[in-house]
């Protein structure tokens, strides 16, 4: 059976992620679609520690480590530093957890997008603070306990919906955005690669599930990634020369097969599930529109 | 059309710190606006417009942004540069540590202004006296012509392969950011021979890949990291000597030593001062001098690495010294004062006063350097503020 | 010369079996060498290399390439055991 999938790896054994780790899948994934002309950037996230410490490296690539806030800034300096150089053909990512892309760094990403710098961003969104040990992010769906949403007595999960972040950069007209996650690699190989032939800022924002953040064992991972999808949390799209394409699952699973397996949702009842299942529903729906727009 | 002629030209302390960027031919600039700096960045965006500096120019949106940008271009192998003042100098904060730590070899013109609140744009030091234990070498300008010149030096001196720290130069606002004065323009051949392509030797290396600023605990090499940083700042003194005198040499140019003695050799009374209000102590200096009393200036051209030993030995038979601080610590004394006090602590027996000055732009007129000098001659010890409450 | 905070030394050298609590250990009788196991694998702790002399549901098989468990490297997570569509991969306690 011939490989559906590049062979040659970017991301090294050894390294120091959590076992069943989504995010390491998101890095292997999506270096090898782009190849070893690549550097990326990555800020303080689970990444800037999965590498273990000083003197070890678990890239064949150059990473840069920078400030939290710094992804967007980090990458426009460095194609601008390459492109002087005459390194154009060089690809520059970022590789930004969610934290680091919805709340502290959106200002500095939405700017590099802006800029038009020929970069990468890409978000590896496993929907909270998980490197500082699980607390909310503007990422993190509505439902869900972390350290900052409790639950407790007073029933005090995170009540605010999960910003989009890829929603946002469509409406900056970004010239490629996508969604993706790890559960579908073959389509997140071919969303980088797409990204890799377009000359300007490309976005990609990708699921990456989490063991000990979303509590669920970890061979789930795939599981629930390929779940997120079919069970409507989230959705897959692609957003090119203007015109958004929305993955229409080829099953779908009912919401509470997604929530059940996950720790963080243990704690919502039918009613709070009814509530969560309508608000996908108007977000799916939105999409559609858009995609007839 | 290469100018070998060094030229004389009019021009304020931001004209002259862009061409001191345009003939270090530096290959990245990132940059934030902000009052006095502006001026800078849109010198430096018109010579790239026009075809005078072959550069890439990024326009970002915060100072922070534009801190983080120039450290990835400069670890990229490109010779990158920012300017900044102020506020955006305190919100680049974090990243002049990572810049420092990263040994990136920068260098960012800063135009000393206040710090709010109240929101005030005039001159006052506090914005870089707050950076002084980020790792960057800091040099203070007195002169649009220093302006100029310590971007060339500043560039020379960081890349120095066993310094390989940042430096930030500093310019008063708008009393050197925006005053014309006559500048000696380097000749670009002269300026390309002395500076030469950066070449760093750890760059981003495609071939031998590397994580480039890592993590480490306790056990691993973060604290000799941290004091080789202060030991590469600590013996940057010689070689920062050796570099002033070789550029003076090839540019027939004037710069001083890390400080600059002024009438100090049979002086009584003396005070040390950073920065464009150096020349008015120097004028009061002359005006005491003529009417018997004997009175100096040490200047200081470089605040980091802390000339200590050179202080130590212009102060040695004073019978008064005052350190003049344009910028405003709360709880204890000045910075510049604590750093004097400590250089001489047990190797001079002269008593040393501070003088808080010129905040949020204030004036500080000859007749207040008399004050000082007065004051030193009456009383020693304490700190005064001068030039505050009076009328 | 100067410290500088880059790392250069590969992770591939280090040795983390002791991060396992179980093992997966794959039945190559029932292994079709889909790859599916070494597609998902986290820990890049599978390796693909033909060996004729593993078993095979069939021989047209035995050429391919073969999944082989880096046990220095895997921790043990049990996605290649969960997502095996043959049943091939077993979780086996460590001891």
């Amino acid at each position: 059976m011939p490989l559906t999938f590049p062979k040659e790896e970017y991301m090294q054994k050894g390294h120091s992620a959590c076992a069943g780790c989504g995010a390491t899948l998101s890095m292997r994934y999506v270096l090898k679609a782009l190849g070893p002309k690549s550097v990326v950037s990555v800020p303080a996230s689970c990444w800037a520690v999965i590498p273990g410490e000083f003197p070890y490296t678990s890239l064949n690539i150059p990473m840069l480590y920078t400030t939290f806030a710094s992804s967007g800034a980090s990458i426009s300096g460095l194609r601008e530093g390459l492109d002087s150089q005459g390194k154009e053909d060089y690809n520059v990512v970022a590789f930004a957890g969610d934290g680091g892309t919805a709340d502290i760094g959106l200002q500095g990403l939405s700017a590099a997008m802006e800029r038009g710098h020929n970069v990468l961003y890409v978000m590896y969104d496993n929907e909270a603070y998980m490197n500082t040990g699980i607390q909310r992010s503007g990422s993190t769906p509505y439902g869900a306990w972390t350290t900052t949403t409790p639950v407790g007595i007073k029933r005090d999960y995170k009540k605010s919906n999960k910003k989009f972040v890829a929603d946002l950069m469509i409406a900056q007209n970004v010239p490629y955005v996508a969604t993706a996650t790890i559960g579908f690699p073959e389509d997140l190989e071919r969303k980088v690669a797409t990204a890799k032939l377009i000359k300007g800022p490309k976005f990609i924002q990708i699921l990456s599930p989490c063991p000990p953040g979303w509590y669920y064992n970890s061979s789930d991972t795939i599981k629930i990634s390929r779940l997120a999808v079919e069970a409507n949390v989230f959705p897959l799209y692609e957003y090119r020369n203007g015109k958004l394409t929305v993955y229409k699952p080829a099953k779908t699973v009912p919401l509470r097969d997604y929530l059940s397996l996950q720790g963080r949702f243990g704690h919502l009842n039918d009613v709070e599930i009814g509530e969560i299942e309508r608000a996908l529903e108007e977000r799916w729906q939105y999409l559609l529109r858009r995609e007839k727009d | 059309m290469e100018s070998i002629q060094a030229s004389r030209r009019i021009m304020t302390g931001n004209e002259a710190v862009a061409t001191g960027v345009k003939l270090s031919r530096v290959k990245v600039i990132s940059a934030y606006p902000i009052t006095p700096q502006t001026t800078i960045v849109e010198e430096l965006a018109e010579m790239v417009a026009n075809g005078e500096l072959d550069s890439k120019f990024i326009e970002v949106e915060s100072e922070h942004s534009a801190l983080a940008s120039v450290i990835a271009s400069e670890l990229s192998g490109a010779r990158s540069f920012t300017a900044s003042s102020s506020h955006g100098i305190l919100y680049m904060h974090e990243n002049l540590h990572w810049a420092s730590g990263m040994r990136a070899p920068l260098v960012m013109s800063v135009v000393n202004r206040a710090i709010g609140p109240p929101w005030n744009i005039w001159s006052e030091q506090t914005d870089t006296f707050n950076q002084r234990d980020t790792g960057w070498l800091q040099i203070y300008c007195e002169s649009n012509q220093e302006a100029m010149d310590s971007v060339l030096l500043g560039y020379k001196i960081a890349e120095n392969k066993s310094i390989l720290l940042p430096v930030m130069n500093m310019l008063d606002a708008f009393t050197l950011s925006h005053t014309s004065e006559p500048v000696e323009i380097r000749s670009e051949r002269t300026a390309y021979d002395y500076l030469g392509d950066l070449d760093l030797d750890f760059k981003l290396d495609f071939k031998n890949p590397g994580g480039y600023g890592s993590l480490l605990g306790p056990d691993g090499p973060f604290m000799e990291m941290k004091k080789d940083m202060r030991d590469s700042m600590y013996n940057s003194i010689k070689l920062i000597k050796r570099e002033i005198s070789n550029f003076n040499d090839q540019f027939e140019a004037n710069l001083p030593g890390l400080t600059e003695n002024f009438m100090m050799e049979d002086a009584d009374y003396a005070l040390i001062t950073t920065g464009a209000i150096s020349s008015t102590a120097k004028y009061t200096v002359r005006k005491l001098r003529a009417q018997g009393l004997k009175t100096g200036l040490i200047r200081l051209f470089f605040y980091r690495p802390f000339p200590g030993d050179d202080i130590l030995k212009a102060v040695r038979g004073l019978k008064g010294l005052g350190v003049v601080e344009r910028n405003v610590s709360y709880g204890q004394r000045g910075p510049t004062y604590e750093d004097v006090v400590s250089s001489l602590y047990g190797k001079a027996d002269v008593p040393v006063r501070n003088y808080v000055v010129g905040l949020g732009g204030r004036d500080i007129r000859v007749k207040d350097y008399e004050k000082m000098f007065e004051n030193l001659v009456e009383t020693d010890g304490g700190m005064e503020w001068i030039n505050v409450g009076v009328t | 010369m100067v410290i500088v905070p880059v790392a250069y030394l590969p992770t591939s050298s280090k040795e983390l079996s002791s991060w396992r609590t179980s093992r997966p250990v794959i039945d190559y009788s029932k292994c079709t060498r889909c790859a599916i196991c070494w597609k998902f694998c986290p820990d890049v702790a599978i390796d693909l290399s033909p060996d004729p002399s593993l078993s095979a549901p069939n021989d047209r098989f035995k050429a391919l390439e073969a999944p082989r468990i880096d046990y220095d490297h895997c921790k043990g997570c049990g996605i290649c055991a969960e997502e095996c569509p043959f049943d091939a991969i077993a979780m086996v306690e460590e001891e």
